[in-house]
C-alpha cells in the first residue's frame, strides 16, 4: 500500500533491543496494591468500598461518574486496607485518592459479567457498556477513556478503525511484545471495536522496527479481508495520532479538529486486546504490560503487572538499580513524564518505567542559540520553535500564540536534536500552561462581564417598570416615598446576585 | 532512593549533537582546502593564519572576559576559532601580520561581542572583518601572489616569510592578479573578456587551485570535498549551496550568452574568486542565514545574483563578501516570510477546511 510522507521528525537511539526479545512475564501480587481513582482524563470515579472490605478479583471498587471518567476494579482478591491520599504517579508528587488493597494471595475471580457471545449481532450500545463497565482506558499512554471514543461511530459517519501499533517511543516494546504474543486477540478486540464503531475497514500501523510483530500480525489479520496490517516508516513520532492517520491515509486532521472528523478513529493495540479481554470474558481492566528497561535497570523485561503495583516493587522484581538512575520516567523518554518518586502506582496508562543514567538523558546547560534550523527541520507539526522559544523567552506569550504554541504536542523533537541543549519542550510546555491559565481567566472575567451587563440591564428594566408603576399611580398617591423602595429593592437584588 | 529534581521537562534523550561537535566538524571539512593553500602559499601564509587564528582566540577571550561570561568554556565551543580560520581564508596570503589582528578586532569584537556573542549576530563576523579590510586597506587586500610551494625554487624560508609577514618586505616581482581583478582590469582598458580570459589559469588549474587568490579560497575541489563532507554529516544541507551557486551560474550563463565580450562564463564565475568558499562555508554560516529551507534557497539564490552583480558592476572584483553580508541583513525578514505550514493549518494560520471524505 502506498504511504503518505510525514514532516520533520527524528531517529533518536531507540534502544528497544534491551527488553524487546523479553517474553511477557507475570509480576507476582506485591504486598499492597495502591489503585488511584483517577488513573486517566475526566473524572475521578466515586468509591464503591469500604476499610475492611473483602473483595474479588476483577470486582468494581469504584464507579465512573460524571461524562467523561472510568472504573475501577479490584486487580486481584483481598481485603481494602484503607481509601487514602497517596502520592500520584504525576510530576507534580501532589497526592490523590487512593484505595489500597492487601491481596490475600488466592487471587480469585469474582463474579464477572456473562461474555457476549455473539458481540457480531449485539448492538453497539451493548459493546460500549461492557468497554464502559471494564474500566477500560487508551493504553497508549493518554488514559482516555476508550468507551467514549467507541461511541463516535453514533456522531459521525467513520470509515477506518486505525490501531496504532506504531510505539515510536525509545524503549518501550510492551505493544511490540503483546503484539507478538497476542495477535490474535488484538484482532478479535479489534474487529468488536471496528463492530461497534461501524466502521468497515480496519487498519493496524506498526513501524517496520518491530518486523516479528509485523509477521505475526499480517499472519493473524490474514483470515479477516477487512483488516489489514500496515508497516509504516521508522520515524519518532510516527505513533501521534494525527501522524499516523496522515501516514497511512495521507489525510491531515485539520487544527482543533478530531481525526474523527476525517472519519477515522485511533485506538492502540492494547487497548484493542482489552475490549477482547472485556467482551469474551467479561474480565475488566485490572492489569497491564510494562516494559521495565533503562540502562539503571538490571534486568529490563516486559511484565504483566497488576495495576495499583508501586514503581518500587516492580523495579525490585526487575532486579533493581544497577546504577544510580538520573530520573525514572513514567512512558517513553520522549514523551514520558518523570515521577516523582517510586513510591507510586503502576497505572492503566503506564506504558514503561524507565531508569535512565545521566549518560542517557545526556543533559546539559543550555549554550546559546545557534540558530542551525534543526528544530525546524525535524518539528513534525510544521512549528518554529527556534523563533517561539524566543519571544517566551521574552515572555512574549501572545506572539508564541500567534506563531503556534498551542499546536505543539511536546513530542520533544526539536529538544531531542538541538546542539545547545535548550530545553525547547520546557518553554513550550511552560508558555501552553500560562496560555491556557490567561484563556480561563479571561473566559471568567467575560463571564462577569456578561453577567454583570445582565443584571444592570434587569436593574433597569426593575426600574424603568418602577418609575411607570410610580407613574400610574402618582395622581392617586402623591405622598408615598417610591424612590426609596425601588432602591432597596436593587439592593436586594444586589446581594442576591453577589 | 533519590531521582534528582523533576523540574524540566522532557525528552530524558538527547541526540549526541553540540555546539562545538557542530563547529569541530566545519573546522575538519575546512582542513584538507586550508592545509593545501598553506603548502601552495608557503611560509608567510602559515605565519599570517597563525596570526589570525590566534587573534580571534585572545579577542574573544578579551571580549569574553570583559562581558563577565565564562572564557575558557565559551571558547571550547570553537567558535571563535572558526571565526578566525575563516577570516585568514580570506586574507591574501603574504598580508603583513597586523592585517589579521585588525580583522579579528572587527570580526570578534565588533561583528559578534557587540552584539551579545555567539548566536546574536546579524552579520557574518568574519566576513564583517574581511570587508572592513578591504575597504580600509584595498591596497594590501588585493595584493595577490602566485603560488610559492613550500621547498619550491623560489618560495621563501622561514626566515624571509618572517619578514615578509612581520617585517612588510613584501618581494616586487612576486604580485599576480587574480582571474577575476584581471579580467575587471582589463574590461576597464576595453579588451574584451574573450581576449583577457587567454592569460588566466586554465579551468584544471582553476578547480584543483593552482592559482593566486585568498589565503583558503583557490581550490574548488577540495573546499567541494569539505562541503560534501559536511553534508554527509548533516551539518549543513543542499539548500544554500546550491541555490548560491545555481543563482551566480544562471546570470552568468545568461548575460555570457548575450554578450561574451563584456560578460564571463557561468564556469568562470563559479571556479574563480571565493564562490565554493563562499557557498559552502560562509552562507552556510548557520546564526547569519535563514533557518527554512525555503528561505535559504531565497538566501543562497540572492547571494548568487549579488556576488555576479557586484562582480560584474561594482567596483571590486569580488563580490561574495558583500553578497553575503547584505543577504545576511535580509534574513531576519527572509525567515519572517518562510515560516513553514503548520500541522492542520492553512499557510495563513488558519484551521484546514474538512474536506468531504473521499
Amino acid at each position: 500500500m502506498k504511504l503518505f510522507p510525514i514532516r520533520g521528525g527524528i531517529h533518536p537511539d531507540y534502544r528497544k533491543e534491551l527488553a524487546s526479545e523479553k517474553a511477557i512475564v507475570v509480576m507476582p501480587l506485591p504486598a499492597a496494591l495502591y489503585i488511584p481513582l483517577q488513573q486517566h482524563i475526566g473524572a475521578p470515579a466515586e468509591v464503591l468500598v469500604n476499610e475492611g472490605d473483602l473483595v474479588k478479583k476483577g470486582q468494581m471498587i469504584a464507579r465512573n461518574q460524571g461524562a467523561v471518567s472510568a472504573s475501577q476494579h479490584a486487580p486481584t482478591s483481598g481485603r481494602i486496607k484503607t481509601v487514602t491520599d497517596v502520592t500520584a504517579p504525576h510530576p507534580s508528587g501532589l497526592p490523590q485518592t487512593t484505595i489500597i488493597l492487601e491481596p490475600d494471595g488466592r487471587d480469585e475471580w469474582g463474579e464477572l459479567p456473562e461474555p457476549i457471545s455473539d458481540p457480531f449481532t449485539a448492538d453497539a450500545h451493548t459493546i460500549n457498556d461492557r468497554v464502559a463497565q471494564s474500566g477500560i482506558v487508551g493504553m497508549g499512554g493518554a488514559a482516555f477513556p476508550s468507551a467514549i471514543k467507541l461511541n463516535l461511530g453514533e456522531q459521525k459517519k467513520l470509515d477506518i478503525l486505525l490501531l496504532n501499533g506504531a510505539e515510536c517511543e525509545p524503549y518501550l516494546t510492551c505493544d511490540d511484545r503483546v503484539m507478538r504474543e497476542y495477535a490474535d486477540e488484538i484482532i478479535d478486540g479489534a474487529r468488536i471495536m471496528a463492530h461497534a464503531l461501524g466502521t468497515p475497514r480496519v487498519v493496524i500501523g506498526i513501524e517496520q522496527n518491530k518486523p516479528q510483530a509485523i509477521a505475526i500480525m499480517t499472519r493473524a489479520a490474514s483470515a479477516f479481508p477487512n483488516v489489514e496490517v500496515i508497516a509504516v516508516p521508522v520515524q519518532y513520532p510516527m505513533g501521534s495520532e494525527r501522524h499516523l492517520v496522515q501516514a497511512i491515509t495521507g489525510r491531515e486532521t485539520p487544527a482543533r479538529k478530531l481525526t474523527a472528523d476525517l472519519g477515522i478513529v485511533v485506538h492502540n493495540v492494547s487497548t484493542a486486546r482489552a475490549v477482547h479481554q472485556a467482551v469474551r470474558f467479561g474480565r475488566p481492566l485490572v492489569a497491564r504490560v510494562v516494559t521495565v528497561s533503562g540502562g539503571a535497570i538490571r534486568e529490563p523485561n516486559n511484565v504483566l503487572t497488576p495495576i495499583g503495583t508501586l514503581v518500587a516493587d516492580l523495579v525490585a522484581f526487575c532486579g533493581g538499580f544497577s546504577a544510580r538512575p538520573e530520573r525514572v520516567v513514567n512512558g517513553g523518554p520522549m514523551m514520558g513524564q518523570p515521577l516523582p518518586s517510586l513510591d507510586v502506582p503502576v497505572v492503566k496508562g503506564t506504558s514503561g518505567i524507565l531508569a535512565l543514567t545521566a549518560e542517557e538523558i545526556n543533559d546539559r546547560p543550555a549554550d546559546a542559540c545557534i540558530r542551525c534550523g534543526s528544530c525546524v527541520t525535524v518539528c513534525p507539526c510544521g512549528l518554529s520553535p527556534v523563533e517561539m522559544s524566543a519571544f517566551i523567552r521574552k515572555d512574549k506569550l501572545e506572539v508564541a500564540a500567534k506563531l503556534g504554541v498551542m499546536d505543539c504536542f511536546s513530542c520533544g523533537s526539536c529538544s531531542y536534536v538541538c546542539p545547545s541543549h535548550i530545553p525547547l519542550v520546557h518553554y513550550f510546555n511552560y508558555a501552553k500552561g500560562m496560555l491556557n491559565d490567561l484563556e480561563r481567566e479571561r473566559s471568567k472575567s467575560e463571564r462577569i462581564k456578561t453577567l454583570a451587563e445582565v443584571r444592570t440591564i434587569r436593574i433597569e428594566k426593575a426600574t424603568e417598570a418602577k418609575r411607570a408603576a410610580l407613574a400610574a399611580r402618582k395622581p392617586a398617591a402623591e405622598n408615598t416615598s417610591p424612590v426609596k423602595t425601588g432602591e432597596a429593592e436593587a439592593t436586594t437584588e444586589e446581594k442576591a446576585n453577589a | 532512593m533519590s531521582i534528582a529534581s523533576i523540574s524540566k521537562s522532557g525528552p530524558y534523550a538527547h541526540g549526541d549533537s553540540s555546539v562545538q561537535k557542530t563547529m569541530f566538524t566545519v573546522l575538519l571539512a575546512l582542513t584538507p582546502a586550508t592545509l593545501f593553500n598553506l603548502y601552495l602559499f608557503g611560509w608567510p601564509a602559515i605565519l599570517l593564519f597563525t596570526v589570525t587564528v590566534g587573534a580571534c582566540l585572545a579577542v574573544e577571550a578579551g571580549c569574553l572576559s570583559l562581558a563577565g561570561k565564562p572564557v575558557r568554556a565559551t571558547l571550547a565551543d570553537c567558535s571563535a576559532l572558526l571565526t578566525g580560520w575563516l577570516l585568514a581564508m580570506s586574507l591574501p596570503p603574504w598580508a603583513p601580520w597586523w592585517l589579521g589582528v585588525l580583522g579579528a578586532i572587527f570580526s570578534i569584537a565588533m561583528a559578534k561581542h557587540s552584539f551579545g556573542g555567539i548566536g546574536q549576530n546579524v552579520f557574518n563576523p568574519a566576513m564583517v572583518g574581511r570587508t572592513v579590510l578591504l575597504i580600509s586597506f584595498p591596497v594590501v587586500m588585493t595584493t595577490w601572489i602566485a603560488p610559492h610551494p613550500l621547498f619550491s625554487a623560489g618560495a621563501p624560508g622561514l626566515f624571509e616569510a618572517i619578514a615578509i609577514t612581520f617585517g612588510g618586505q613584501m618581494p616586487d616581482a612576486v604580485s599576480s592578479a587574480s582571474a577575476l581583478g584581471h579580467i575587471k582590469t582589463e574590461l576597464s582598458r576595453h579588451i574584451p573578456v574573450t581576449e583577457s580570459m587567454a592569460q588566466v589559469p586554465g579551468l584544471m588549474d582553476m578547480l584543483l587551485g593552482y592559482r593566486a587568490g585568498s589565503m583558503g579560497e583557490t581550490s574548488a575541489i577540495l573546499i567541494l570535498a569539505g562541503g560534501l563532507f559536511l553534508m554527509a554529516k548533516r551539518i549543513i544541507s543542499w539548500h544554500i549551496p546550491l541555490s548560491v551557486m545555481g543563482g551566480l551560474f544562471l546570470m552568468a550563463a545568461i548575460f555570457h550568452a548575450v554578450d561574451p565580450a563584456r560578460y564571463a562564463s557561468g564556469t568562470f564565475h563559479l571556479v574563480s574568486g571565493a564562490t565554493f568558499l563562499g557557498a559552502f562555508f560562509i552562507a552556510t554560516d548557520y546564526v547569519t542565514s535563514p533557518v527554512t529551507r525555503k528561505g535559504q534557497l531565497i538566501f543562497g539564490l540572492g547571494c548568487g545574483v549579488l556576488i555576479w552583480l557586484i562582480r560584474n558592476f561594482a567596483g571590486y572584483p569580488e563580490g561574495v563578501a558583500f553578497a553575503v553580508l547584505l543577504m545576511n541583513g535580509l534574513a531576519p525578514i527572509i525567515d519572517q516570510y518562510t515560516r513553514p505550514r503548520a500541522f492542520g493549518r492553512t499557510s495563513k494560520g488558519e484551521p484546514l477546511p474538512l474536506k468531504e471524505k473521499p
